[in-house]
């Protein structure tokens, strides 16, 4: 008797079962979707917001086939994409502007899968086409726009302290500052740590001269870079959140690049000026004395007042003189003041100090910030195209100057998600770290077809001819390594859809890669079984011996296979990423399957028989 | 079915001599032909620009690299890619910063004068310091691979067996890196992972051969270590064979179906898989071998094994 533990079986079978049911949506294929997301960033919640619309498309003979809501997002599905197409101008007409739309794939599987959670592995952009940009963030531009800042201050501290100085130099990392009269070098550097206390202050005097060098700590450069950096990803994913295109992400990659993908998008250069908008910030001083709608209704603002918009459309009459603009903005967050949703600022010290003055004089005034984007647009004049800037400002908060503050405070009487809101729009609006393209891919829709099907098509016919060899050579035990690879292949899925990867032509290869790996370990099993019965072995010791003996060849090999899966992992990017994840699981399956599952299935085919005369093997 | 009824007795390792010339004018070959030839390296290391795109009909090269010349590119490579229809245009990198978007459209624009039918199937631009770095991630990759993998087999078994292993699995990369500098096909990003793919291919092989080196030498206790090896690959021969067979029936079926897309790939682990088997064999053993590997290397090791398991 040669019976595998019972409790092994088990939890072998209940594996296979849950990655059975883990892969399933991945089997059902996708059709076309129409997406919609509310302009005004606002969500789609419950059922009965589905309603409108699907009365609205039913009406016109226009039946989706699925209507569900993804992360606040409203999605029809379609048998075909001439519905698709009429659905959107359906639902455009019927409210010009309001949502953003975009036609995209969704999952024919049902809805009891959904419901769980369960979904297919996504397309990655070399099978689904799309478009795939890498920004590049100029961190040392950024830590030298904070070395001009603090050149700039200390000036100013200079000044306003009446010390005389020869110069204030900015360097590669740092400041230097000569002063005229060395007897003055320590008033000189209390009023230079005033400006930022965070700053490493130097002094050296030679004769005749006296220096002070500030540098930046190694820690206060980072936190620059990564400030930039994060900004740019702020600015970038709410611009790709309004482009409102499914699956798009926005991630970073390495120390200072910023990757984009945006699935099914085709127009390379509209989404490039798009996302290449540039904004800053105004704090400005709501005029009180003439009335906003007034003004809007004549179309004369006083002297010294201009008339905005906030972000709903009403009008706002604002101080022409500019107290803090976004260059000065350092940090944004948001947080919560006594329980209170609040978004805290943070100023340089000329801001600061402008921000000083005008709350002094303005206690209990009304202050408002404005959010100014700007974006080239090429236009058509005399038959030439010409870039033309593009300015749009928008209001995006009005609060009252509650406090005399200076380089820190808070802005409160918000809701939580419109701090949050605010401080990604006040972060978006600081001075920009200078960002340039470094890698761009456009992948046409019929490219990814292709590369779908020929990769389908290889896996099929290459996994094929291996079931045939390994039945062929190994008759019933081969059956078992072909059921065991299956296995394999349903266990890998499961666990990519479950990882919520995204599957990309590299990856079909990578499956196909431990497809033709993973016979080995069965291989490896097999031909021990065989020589332990050709030194004379009993079929239930052979294979006992056959799986003993050949798990430490199979351990040892796996293992070095992984290390060189994991470094791929750990230095790869993008294909060869994507390529690593699947090898690496491939060999973790792999083990698991061929060590566990094919002792299973062996005993319970041959494990209960008394006794054998011949192994099938 | 059975290829080996009963063990073979090869003397494998009488031959390694011969072994090391074969493998020393493969290495010494791939460094002239790469010397020589260079590798035709995709865009993805380059920088540069890739217009891959599909004509209704058959495609004319010539007509479409005199347009791409008219339109302000003379230093413009076209080839076929695939089938008769496709193309494949090929810029050199862009100047720092210049618009990429405005080059793919005037390059678009052009194609449409050839034939207005012709369909961009995709576009690839990629800065040259984008390349830069891949070469040096590629590099540092490999080594630590190599070095991680030699210090798992050194610990796993000895460091003689480590330094065999690791000049085995040197070895492999090296032809197939050989191989796409003589054939000039494209070596791109997935043919670099296909490389080091074939890097934790060869060290799987290794040690299979080595893990019955281990298994043997405490039952051969009268046999010289040559002998010991010898044994080993004979035994695993089988093995090796038949797993090469269904790994290769996997990876001809990528090469052949896969489209244009993997063919690189699947050729890289083809070559690979050769490389593998044939080092696996001849160069990792005989090098553990004629480091002095002997009884005592591995007995120490099973002794200190037995003593550890012995431990409360």
């Amino acid at each position: 008797m040669n019976r595998y533990p019972l409790w092994k079986s088990l939890l072998f079978a209940v594996v296979m079962l849950l990655s059975l049911v883990l892969a399933l949506p991945n089997l059902f294929g996708e059709a076309p979707a129409l997406q919609l997301s509310r302009k005004d960033g606002g969500l789609f919640v419950g059922a009965e917001a589905v309603q409108p619309f699907k009365d609205l498309l039913e009406a016109q003979q226009v039946i989706p086939d699925a209507a569900f809501i993804q992360e606040g997002r409203l999605l029809f599905r379609f048998v075909d994409v001439p519905s698709q197409l009429k659905a959107r101008d359906l639902i455009e007409s019927a409210s010009p502007g309001a949502y953003a739309m975009a036609t995209t794939f969704a999952s024919r599987a049902p809805d009891w899968l959904r419901r769980v959670g369960l979904k297919p592995m996504s397309l990655g952009l070399d099978l689904r086409g799309g478009i795939y940009l890498v920004y590049q963030v100029d961190t040392d531009g950024a830590v030298k726009q904070t070395l001009q800042r603090l050149e700039r201050d200390y000036r100013t501290a200079l000044r306003e302290k009446r010390i005389q100085y020869d110069a204030v130099e900015g360097t590669t990392s740092g400041v230097t500052v000569t002063l005229k009269d060395a007897a003055r070098l320590d008033d000189a550097k209390a009023a230079l740590a005033n400006v930022d206390s965070n700053v490493t202050l130097t002094t050296s005097v030679d004769p005749g001269n006296a220096y002070i060098r500030a540098s930046l700590s190694e820690v206060q450069v980072r936190q620059r870079a990564d400030f930039a950096i994060q900004q740019n990803i702020t600015a970038l994913s709410n611009r790709v959140n309004a482009l409102g295109v499914s699956e798009a992400s926005v991630q970073r990659q390495g120390a200072n690049r910023i990757a984009v993908q945006l699935p099914g998008v085709q127009d390379a250069s509209e989404v490039i000026r798009l996302l290449g908008k540039t904004a800053t910030l105004e704090f400005r001083l709501v005029d009180q004395g003439t009335s906003a709608v007034e003004v809007q209704q004549t179309g004369h603002a006083p002297l010294g007042t201009k008339l905005y918009k906030d972000r709903s459309g009403r009008p706002v009459l604002l101080k022409r003189d500019v107290i803090v603009t976004g260059e000065q903005l350092t940090d944004a967050s948001s947080s919560f003041q006594q329980g209170e949703p609040a978004v805290s600022v943070r100023l340089d010290a000329r801001g600061g100090d402008e921000m000083l003055r005008t709350t002094r004089e303005n206690l209990g005034k009304p202050m408002a910030v404005v959010f100014i984007e700007r974006e080239r647009q090429l236009r058509d004049q005399d038959g030439q195209k010409v870039a033309v800037d593009v300015t749009h400002e928008d209001v995006i908060s009005v609060a009252t100057i509650n406090g005399v503050f200076s380089n820190q405070f808070q802005i409160t009487g918000l809701l939580a998600r419109e701090g949050q809101e605010l401080a990604k729009l006040l972060r978006a609006g600081a001075l920009a770290a200078p960002v340039y393209i470094v890698e761009q891919r456009l992948i046409g829709p019929s490219l990814g077809q292709d590369n779908i099907d020929r990769g389908v098509r290889a896996l099929i016919i290459g996994s094929a001819a291996l079931f045939v060899f390994m039945a062929l050579y190994y008759s019933a035990f081969g059956l078992v390594a072909n059921l065991i690879l299956i296995c394999n292949v349903v266990l890998l899925t499961a666990c990519l859809s479950l990882f919520g990867a995204a599957l990309t032509l590299p990856g079909i290869a990578g499956i196909m890669l431990t497809v033709g790996m993973a016979v080995d370990a069965n291989i490896l099993i097999y031909e021990r079984i065989r020589e332990e019965l050709r030194n004379g072995n009993t079929p239930h010791a052979a294979i006992r011996a056959g799986f003993e003996k050949a798990f430490s060849a199979i351990a040892d090999a796996n293992v070095t296979t992984l290390i060189a899966g994991i470094v791929l992992f750990l230095f790869g990017t993008g294909p060869i990423k994507g390529f690593a994840v699947v090898l690496s699981l491939g060999i973790m399956t792999t083990l698991f399957t061929a060590l566990m599952g094919s002792r299973a299935v062996i005993g319970l085919i041959w494990g209960g028989r008394a006794s054998i005369q011949r192994l099938p093997v | 079915m059975e290829f080996f009824k009963s063990v073979p007795h090869i003397r494998f390792m009488a031959q390694r001599q011969l072994c090391y010339i074969i493998s020393a004018v493969l290495i010494v070959g791939s460094v002239v032909a790469l010397a020589v030839h260079g590798l035709n390296l995709a865009v993805d290391f380059t920088g540069g620009v890739v217009i891959e795109a599909a004509y209704p009909g058959s495609a004319d090269l010539d007509l479409t690299r005199a347009a791409l010349r008219s339109a302000g590119y003379p230093d413009v490579a076209v080839q076929n890619f695939g089938t008769s229809k496709d193309i494949l245009v090929r810029l050199p990198p862009l100047a720092d910063k210049e618009p990429a978007t405005a080059v793919t459209q005037k390059i678009e624009t052009a194609l449409r004068t050839v034939d207005p039918g012709v369909q961009i199937r995709r576009t690839e631009v990629v800065g040259p310091q984008v390349g830069k770095e891949l070469v040096v991630k590629g590099f540092t990759a490999m080594a630590v691979t190599v070095l991680l993998i030699l210090i798992y087999v050194a610990f796993r078994f000895r460091w003689k067996f480590g330094v065999g292993a690791v000049l085995a699995t040197l070895h492999d990369p090296f032809v197939v890196v050989g191989v796409f500098a003589v054939s000039g096909m494209t070596f791109d990003l997935s043919v670099l992972a296909a490389v080091l793919a074939v890097l934790g291919y060869s060290i799987n092989e290794t040690v299979v051969v080595f893990d019955r080196v281990r298994e043997l030498f405490p039952v051969m206790r009268k046999s010289s270590a040559l002998e010991v090896f010898d044994r080993a690959i004979n035994e695993t021969l089988s093995r090796t064979v038949i797993t090469k067979v269904a790994t290769l029936i996997v990876v001809i079926g990528l090469y052949a179906f896969g489209g244009e897309a993997l063919r690189g790939f699947g050729l890289a682990l083809i070559v690979g898989i050769l490389a593998v088997t044939y080092s696996s064999m001849y160069i990792a053993s005989g090098v553990a071998l004629d480091l002095g590997s002997s009884h005592r290397d591995l007995m120490i090791q099973e002794e200190r094994k037995a003593a550890a398991d012995e431990l409360p």
